[in-house]
């Protein structure tokens, strides 16, 4: 009876299949045992700590101030609120990051195989210099700089318009007038026109061969039709200049603080770096009797990188590239170390105050991990769509 | 005879002419490279320009205007850089608040750090099979010489501080990281589902969340999922953190290596009636870590360079000597940028010779030919 048994169990384990599964159910009950045994840890350390558990202190008043913030918010808004403001300004930076970040970044992988030995050494030490020192490092660095910029009272200004001084920039704000809307109205139909036309011409460039010069045509509709409305609606746009008063307090227009500043210039700067690798490597990536055979079928060097090399490079450069949106996004949190009031920063005094640390501490990864996903969802769909057909 | 009037023959060849003066040497290198067409001349003078307003300032700035000696910020006159604290400031950048009877263990350790190094980033070395061993060992030999033990006298985590620090942190959190890692990424490509669902699962979680955030759950959760009686030193809580935040990416470089080995090779492993975990040990992964170094390398580098973040949870890393400098009362408003500039120079130092080494790494193992 127990030989026969002995020998079924050890059939079982000498076939792949049920070892796999016995396998699994050994590990998920491991699993099972360790989350019971946090689990029961965490609720007993609760108890003797008196913490109640739970997303309702959400909805208790938050009763601090945030001056950097997207949407309307006082000290007697609730936590959520408080959260949603830092989420916000997340978003914000990262996305001023992303922008400034590809911009530097494909100008220097650009540059970096310029033929001119000078700027391509110039911006090799930029790449190098940026990659290799820590982005904490850089942030507090921007942020002390600025910082030690002179007092209020004491601005640099550029042309009475323009402030610079130890608590940030202010510069002009517009303020939108009666009849702004018809602008913008004028902007979308701009927009939609191109849409249009750059459809049609290019299933009439597939049909009969005749092109159709996009680009002005689409200049003059995206930026000559709001131009010629805004005139029309007489200028319905004002400028809300800052001005200093006789304490030397400045009034009005926009400030920016030196954390924001700070953290934007260090992200794209570092990222900026990597893109600019990236960058290079996708175009190197292009093999040279791409170039050679769009000069034989006697293209123009304009076209030959817009139609041949970088449709190519792009496939590339995107998977990379998103990875370091990702990581811009993500390095973004660093914003804790200056005080630039972010999720994780603005989390961290919602912690202190309300001793929540699991759900505050569990909105920041549900927050950061839902970024991800979209993004990478996002890019995704863009690398499949120009992804190459092969076959 | 009017044909030799035509043809006048030459035997010999003409004797080689050199190449025009224009086109070699210094000249010839700066037509090609400088001035090859108006906007390439454009370019190099503007170069030239950016270059002659950023090079002398700096280096006024860095070396002859910077003053040396003094013992408080005030000593320090002129428009340089002040340099005067390094003499008695630039131990706590190396050891933070470690004993200074006890540097040589840290020393040494660094020191014994070298041939653990050598033999895992290098094959051929003599005795390769027992260096291999070595490595192994290094991180206990390590912990013992720092925290002591064995007759060394014992010294508290939360002396540890500096340069030191940082890397402590970054080379424990890689060495504890590859072996997890490996088992991940043999998790993410194994046939079974649940195995495969959680090694993804954990993987993208770790790929999705910043590591601040991880470092906020050493210092302020971890805690609470223990028993009230179990407590944790703080690094080791830190390092755990860092450990599986680090094998998380590992994971993902050495999935890469696993996939670029061919099929045969497995279909081979199995052929020959290997089980699955010795053809692993013996097929796979040898080839697979062998051409993973350079991802392994660049996971290392930018661990490294995160392990600044120390300063948030309130260790006193090298960035957070550098703040402790710049805010203290005899310095203050004096030595910002120099204290930047010194921590800068170590992180760029360090993570530029990884880079290269795995850039060259990188080139010896792509077999494509262009």
């Amino acid at each position: 009876m127990t030989a026969g048994s002995m020998g079924d169990i050890s059939r079982l384990w000498r076939d792949e299949r049920s070892r796999g599964v016995i396998f699994q159910l050994m590990l998920v009950l491991g699993l099972a045992l360790f989350i019971a045994f946090i689990v029961s840890n965490t609720i007993a350390n609760l108890q003797s700590a008196n913490l109640a558990s739970g997303y309702k202190f959400l909805k208790d008043t938050a009763s601090f101030d945030i001056n950097q913030r997207l949407i309307e918010y006082s000290s007697t808004s609730t936590y959520r609120r408080a959260l949603v403001v830092g989420g916000l300004n997340t978003i914000l930076v990262a996305a001023l990051g992303i922008a400034m970040a590809t911009l530097l970044g494909f100008v220097a992988g650009v540059l970096r195989l310029s033929p001119n030995f000078l700027i391509n050494r110039i911006v090799g030490i930029y790449i190098e210099v940026t990659r290799n020192v820590p982005v904490l490092l850089q942030i507090i660095f921007w942020w002390v700089i600025l910082l030690a910029l002179p007092k209020v009272r004491e601005s640099l200004k550029i042309g009475d318009t323009i402030f610079l001084n130890n608590s940030g920039i202010s510069t002009p704000a517009p303020v939108f007038l009666e009849g702004f809307s018809f602008v913008l109205i004028a902007l979308a139909v701009g927009l939609l026109g191109t849409f249009v036309i750059a459809r049609w011409s290019r299933s009439r460039q597939a049909a009969t061969g005749q092109t159709f010069s996009v680009g002005w045509t689409s200049l003059t509709l995206i930026v000559g039709l709001p131009l010629v409305t805004f005139f029309a609606a007489g200028q319905p746009l004002d400028w809300n200049v800052p001005v200093a008063n006789r304490f030397g307090r400045l009034r009005g227009g926009v400030s920016i603080t030196p954390e924001l500043i700070a953290l934007w210039l260090a992200l794209s700067v570092y990222t900026g770096a990597f893109i600019a690798e990236i960058v290079r490597a996708g175009i190197q990536s292009v093999s040279k009797g791409q170039t050679e055979a769009a000069s034989a079928l006697g293209l123009p060097r304009g076209l030959t990188m817009r139609k041949i090399v970088l449709p190519q490079a792009l496939r590339v450069i995107i998977p990379p590239l998103t990875s370091q949106y990702l990581n811009l996004t993500k390095n973004s949190s660093l914003a804790v170390a200056i005080g630039y009031q972010d999720i994780v920063s603005i989390g961290d005094t919602v912690l202190n105050q309300s001793g929540q640390a699991l759900e505050v501490i569990s909105i920041f990864m549900g927050f950061y991990l839902t970024l991800s996903i979209v993004t990478s969802l996002f890019m995704n769909w863009y690398n499949k769509r120009i992804a190459l057909v092969e076959r | 005879m009017t044909d030799q009037a035509f043809h006048r023959s030459q035997s010999e060849m003409l004797g080689e002419r050199p190449p025009p003066a224009n086109s070699v040497g210094v000249i010839g290198w700066m037509r090609r490279n400088l001035f090859s067409s108006a906007t390439n001349t454009l370019v190099t003078i503007l170069s030239l320009v950016l270059l002659w307003w950023i090079v002398p300032p700096l280096f006024n700035w860095v070396f002859f205007d910077a003053s040396y000696s003094g013992s408080v910020g005030a000593d320090c006159v002129g428009h340089g850089a002040c340099w005067a604290w390094l003499d008695q400031r630039i131990d706590q950048f190396l050891y933070g608040f470690y004993p200074p009877e006890s540097y040589w263990r840290v020393n040494l350790s660094v020191i014994l750090l070298v041939p653990a190094l050598a033999f895992v980033l290098f094959d051929r070395l003599p005795g390769a099979k027992y260096g291999r061993w070595y490595s192994l060992a290094y991180p206990f030999i390590a912990a013992i010489l720092l925290v002591g033990g064995f007759g060394l006298e014992g010294v508290t985590t939360d002396k540890f501080g500096g340069f030191m620090l940082n890397l402590v942190a970054g080379v424990a959190g890689i060495a504890l990281s590859l072996p997890i890692g490996i088992l991940l990424a043999l998790g993410r490509r194994s046939k079974l589902p649940l195995i495969r669902w959680l090694s993804v699962g954990f993987i993208e979680f770790i790929r999705g969340v910043p590591l601040i955030t991880l470092l906020f759950v050493a210092v302020i959760i971890l805690q609470l999922f223990l028993p009230s009686e179990v407590s944790l030193d703080q690094l080791l809580r830190v390092m755990i953190m860092i450990t599986l935040f680090a094998s998380g990416y590992m994971a993902e470089v050495i999935r890469g290596g696993l996939q670029a080995i061919p099929k045969g090779q497995y279909e081979a492993a199995e052929a020959m009636g290997l089980r699955y975990w010795q053809s692993m040990r013996l097929i796979i992964l040898p080839q697979a870590l062998k051409i993973s170094i350079p991802g392994i390398v660049n996971t290392f580098i930018g661990l490294f360079k995160d392990t600044t973040l120390l300063i948030i949870i309130g260790l006193f890393d090298i960035l957070g000597q550098a703040r402790l400098l710049q805010t203290n009362q005899d310095w203050i408003g004096k030595v910002d940028h120099e204290t930047f500039l010194l921590a800068a120079l170590f992180f760029f130092v360090i993570c530029f010779s990884m880079s290269r080494y795995s850039l060259k790494l990188e080139k010896r193992l792509d077999t494509t030919r262009r």
